[in-house]
């Protein structure tokens, strides 16, 4: 047995540990106390058992915020795996400047979190934007994308399907992975390209599809700062842009309705831990691991 | 060289190719507007330009309460504090997890990966108030702080996962020579681990320059705007005719992560693609 060395691994250990209770663990606990309080950040905290979620049954504009988080999290996260995996398995064959095709459609996702982005979206979508000046060339009429509520959240569908980089780079690796072998088998046998793809590359990639769909997931939950920025801080128009997290942000920070905050910080880890454990329990019946 | 003209994989490279240009188009007329005078935005989607304005540049540095230098210092801060502080406190917890054997290590290495999915607004009330008390609202303690602790526990499994390719007979070798643990960790494992300390130093890089909530939260005096922060009160505080400076401004804000993007793209394709290992 391999000698143990507690203490010095302690040692080693104790930034990360202190961080740990510091600022993880303790705001963990104070954030699920809170959550049963009224709280303004003047006055200490008042308990008021579960008020805060039986206001959030009846709040309107929490229920809009949750239907807007969850359309953009079910529309954007699968068009944006969809494309990284359609663009992996064409740069996959071997195509001449894989590595130059590779970074441009990688650099979006670096940028598209930055609020540059958001400020250059708020342009381009806006009634006198590119997008319109594009399409008044060809004679076609746009309108104000971001200012009308039917199409606000598009915008923002589209930016995050615009960032499908980091998940294709993570599809070329897993496509690395699988031996040349089965394919060389296929072709012997006569198998057609669609064939293969089907018979060989999806079946053996469904771990990193798996992987991304939830990671991509559990990011597209907490997007905050790009509707932010594109709406004004609003979430507008109409609230038809208003994440869950910027209702939180709007509660908490502009109002100071720290309790309130908390009960629905604690309701979205929920939601985003259901989402992920479903996620693993459906994986059982379409996820394929070799061996 | 031979060029491959068959039909097929012209098609294939005349798709990539737009597809890069569809993707890519906002960005470079972005760059190219805002070397255009004022209005031209409104009217040009091109990108070709008569004559090279830099008068954007200039608006928009002094456009807020603070030249723009004011902001790249603050967000250069912020920054290299991250940086200095994830590279020590994460390869430290990493070299615990990767090499030595100890009561809870399961326990607390599960906690790790589990800390790594947790939202961070479960715990920004708290942290919060818990630094609003401490007085540090309004300086870079708040974005700093956490990082000399590790908080960013992505970047420890990183590691963990660099540290175990690398052999182990190097450390008894360096036992056999009288290494102690601190002194295999700085004088074999770290040497050793550089690769994914780049991938570190670089992804700490453009994620703290491209953070916006936690800046937002903590930063509200306009003299410690952080650049995400400032370029976001811009659009609160501007009309439709700067929209020019706007450009200009956000052009200068994207330059930093798009030089960490040409300079570390090996290690970050190699970060995200394999986790570190070779």
């Amino acid at each position: 047995m391999r000698r143990r060395d507690n203490l010095t691994a302690y040692l080693f250990l104790s930034p990360w540990l202190l961080g740990l209770f510091l600022i993880t663990i303790g705001p963990m606990i104070a954030s699920l106390y809170l959550a049963f309080t009224d709280y303004n950040l003047i006055q200490a905290p008042e308990w008021v058992g579960l008020e805060n979620f039986t206001r959030m049954l009846s709040d309107e504009r929490l229920h809009n915020s949750l239907r807007v988080t969850f359309t953009y999290v079910f529309v954007s996260v699968p068009l944006q795996l969809a494309i990284a995996l359609l663009l992996a398995v064409v740069l996959d064959r071997g195509v001449r400047g894989m590595a130059f095709y590779r970074s441009v459609f990688y650099l979006p996702s670096l940028l598209g979190s930055s609020v540059a982005i958001a400020i250059l979206w708020r342009q381009v979508f806006g009634t006198e934007g590119l997008l319109n000046q594009v399409l008044a060339l060809v004679g076609v009429e746009g309108k104000g994308w971001i200012s009308d509520p039917s199409t606000a959240l598009g915008t923002l569908v589209v930016l995050n399907v615009w960032t499908f980089g980091s998940p294709m780079v993570i599809f070329l690796a897993g496509l690395r992975q699988i031996p040349t072998m089965y394919y060389e088998a296929a072709a012997v046998d006569g198998a057609s390209a669609l064939r293969r793809f089907f018979g060989i590359t999806l079946p053996l990639l469904t771990p990193i599809i798996f992987f991304n769909l939830v990671l991509q997931i559990i990011h597209a939950f907490q997007s905050f700062t790009q509707a932010f920025v594109v709406s004004g801080g609003s979430g507008g128009p109409s609230d038809s842009t208003m994440f869950f997290t910027l209702y939180l942000y709007d509660r908490g920070f502009g109002n100071f309705d720290m309790g309130y905050a908390s009960a629905m910080a604690w309701f979205l880890l929920v939601v985003i831990a259901i989402f992920t454990g479903v996620n693993f329990l459906v994986s059982k019946y379409w996820v394929f691991y070799e061996n | 060289m031979r060029i491959d003209l068959r039909p097929r994989t012209v098609l294939i490279h005349l798709a990539l190719i737009a597809t890069a240009l569809v993707m890519l188009y906002p960005l470079i007329w972005m760059v190219v507007s805002s070397l255009r005078p004022g209005n031209e935005i409104f009217r040009e989607p091109g990108l070709l330009v008569k004559d090279l304005r830099i008068e954007n540049y200039k608006a928009g540095w002094n456009a807020l309460t603070e030249p723009f230098t004011r902001y790249l210092l603050n967000s250069a801060v912020v920054v290299l504090g991250s940086i200095l502080g994830n590279l020590v406190s994460c390869s430290m917890a990493a070299y615990a997890f990767a090499r030595l054997e100890f009561a809870g290590k399961k326990m607390w290495f599960a906690i790790m990966l589990l800390s790594i999915m947790l939202p961070i607004h479960v715990v920004i009330v708290p942290q919060y108030i818990l630094f609003s008390h401490a007085g540090w609202i309004n300086t870079f303690l708040p974005l700093i702080v956490p990082k000399l602790l590790a908080t960013d526990a992505f970047f420890v499994f990183l590691m963990v996962q660099f540290i175990r390719g690398i052999p182990r007979e190097l450390d008894e070798a360096a036992t056999i020579d009288g290494c102690g643990r601190a002194g295999i960790f700085l004088r074999v494992i770290l040497p050793l681990m550089v690769p994914a300390l780049a991938t570190t130093t670089i992804f700490t890089f453009i994620w703290t320059w491209n953070d916006f909530f936690g800046q937002l939260i903590y930063l509200t005096d306009p003299h410690m705007y952080t650049v995400p922060v400032a370029l976001r009160s811009f659009v609160d505080a501007t009309s439709s005719s700067s929209w020019g400076s706007m450009f200009a401004m956000s052009v200068v804000s994207l330059v930093p992560v798009f030089l960490a993007f040409l300079l570390g793209q090996r290690f970050l394709v190699k970060g995200i693609a394999t986790t570190g290992i070779k």
